[in-house]
């Protein structure tokens, strides 16, 4: 597996990560009403579409390097 | 003779020496860490019900700070996403990106861990003293006007050490109220309480250190030794971007070879704070 490969891993990874962090954040906001539970949900959110733009960024910059 | 396929790819496996290396190293990498994940899923669920420090050996929670550690997440990522183009660089042929974006992955490395031995002198500060008379409190505490740091091993106290000093007293800024989340209770006043207590009042004393809790001891093995592998690898990357660039001007595939291996190793790194954060953090 190339650093192509498992960088597309890891970006899946931090997506993974960046939703649970907003979902974990917005619970946590719905039983305490604290905004900044509330910023942090956005944050991670907006992290989230981030990743996502990035990774397809990402791939189309190196489509020309092999995977393996 | 020389050794074959070290810079040119193995034409069956598409594969060559170095990169066989690193997976193989890092599969033992994976089973060091699995080992220390699992002690700590253990440690979790066999602790008593309930929360420390009100239950004994229970597990705590909201210890650890959150906006930290989601920081040192966001600084990881950053670093990822600049190893991989200082690679992508080099494949085509610029140079000048690729140590302009090692010596930012070098940077982010270097943030985290200032950021880390941060949250480390706050726990080596912070202490839990249960009083004979009232329930456990929590707080960073003063000893004869001056506060433990962590980069002191001397400066750490003791109940047996406050007697043998004579300490009469220590006064604690304790935490406020917390709820079995970990959140601040909504009646608690959120400023830190100044609270003194005499030592002979005192039935136990300890920080958020290894021996105080098994939370702990997990906690700073599993941290310590992925922050060895940041300091690791940033050196590593480090001689990359400097001394190690000459290799570019001689043998300009075997060095992005290289490049590339740092690279695997560092997501590596990066991808084991992306399992410890939650499960350490926020679980």
């Amino acid at each position: 597996m190339s650093l192509k490969s498992f960088h597309l891993v890891f970006i899946i990874a931090s997506v993974a990560l960046m939703t649970f962090l907003s979902a974990w954040n917005f619970l946590n906001y719905r039983e305490s009403q604290i905004g900044s539970d509330l910023a942090w949900a956005v944050a991670a959110g907006v992290a989230v579409v981030g990743l996502i733009i990035y990774g397809r960024f990402f791939l189309r910059k190196l489509k020309n390097i092999s995977y393996l | 003779m020389e050794i074959p396929y070290t810079y040119k790819a193995r034409p069956d496996t598409g594969l060559y020496n170095a990169k066989v290396g690193i997976w193989l190293f890092l599969a033992s990498e994976i089973m060091l860490f699995g080992a220390l994940f699992s002690a700590y899923i253990l440690l979790r669920v066999s602790a008593p019900v309930g929360f420390w420090p009100e239950t004994a050996l229970a597990w705590p929670r909201g210890l650890l700070n959150i906006p930290i550690g989601t920081f040192n997440t966001a600084v990881l990522i950053t670093s990822s996403v600049t190893v991989v183009m200082a690679w992508a660089s080099l494949q085509m042929n610029k140079f000048n990106h690729f140590r302009i974006y090692m010596v930012i992955t070098v940077l982010c490395a270097f943030a985290f861990l200032g950021i880390k031995s941060f949250e480390y002198n706050d726990k080596f500060s912070h202490y839990v003293v249960q009083t004979k008379s009232g329930k456990p409190v929590t707080g960073h505490i003063e000893v004869n006007g001056k506060h433990p740091r962590f980069w002191n091993f001397s400066d750490q106290w003791t109940l047996a050490r406050l007697t043998a000093e004579n300490v009469k007293e220590i006064s604690v800024a304790v935490d406020p109220e917390r709820d079995e989340h970990g959140h601040v209770k909504s009646h608690s006043n959120h400023a830190h309480e100044n609270r003194t207590i005499a030592t002979d009042d005192i039935q136990f004393l300890g920080s958020y250190t290894p021996a105080t809790h098994p939370f702990f001891a997990v906690y700073f093995l599993i941290t310590a030794l992925h922050g060895l592998h940041v300091l690791g690898g940033a050196l590593v990357l480090a001689y990359f971007a400097f001394p190690g660039a000459k290799m570019w001007k001689d043998n300009p595939q075997q060095f992005i070879n290289r490049i590339e291996v740092g690279g695997l190793f560092w997501h590596f790194v990066d991808l084991v704070w992306i399992f410890l954060f939650p499960v350490v953090y926020l679980l």
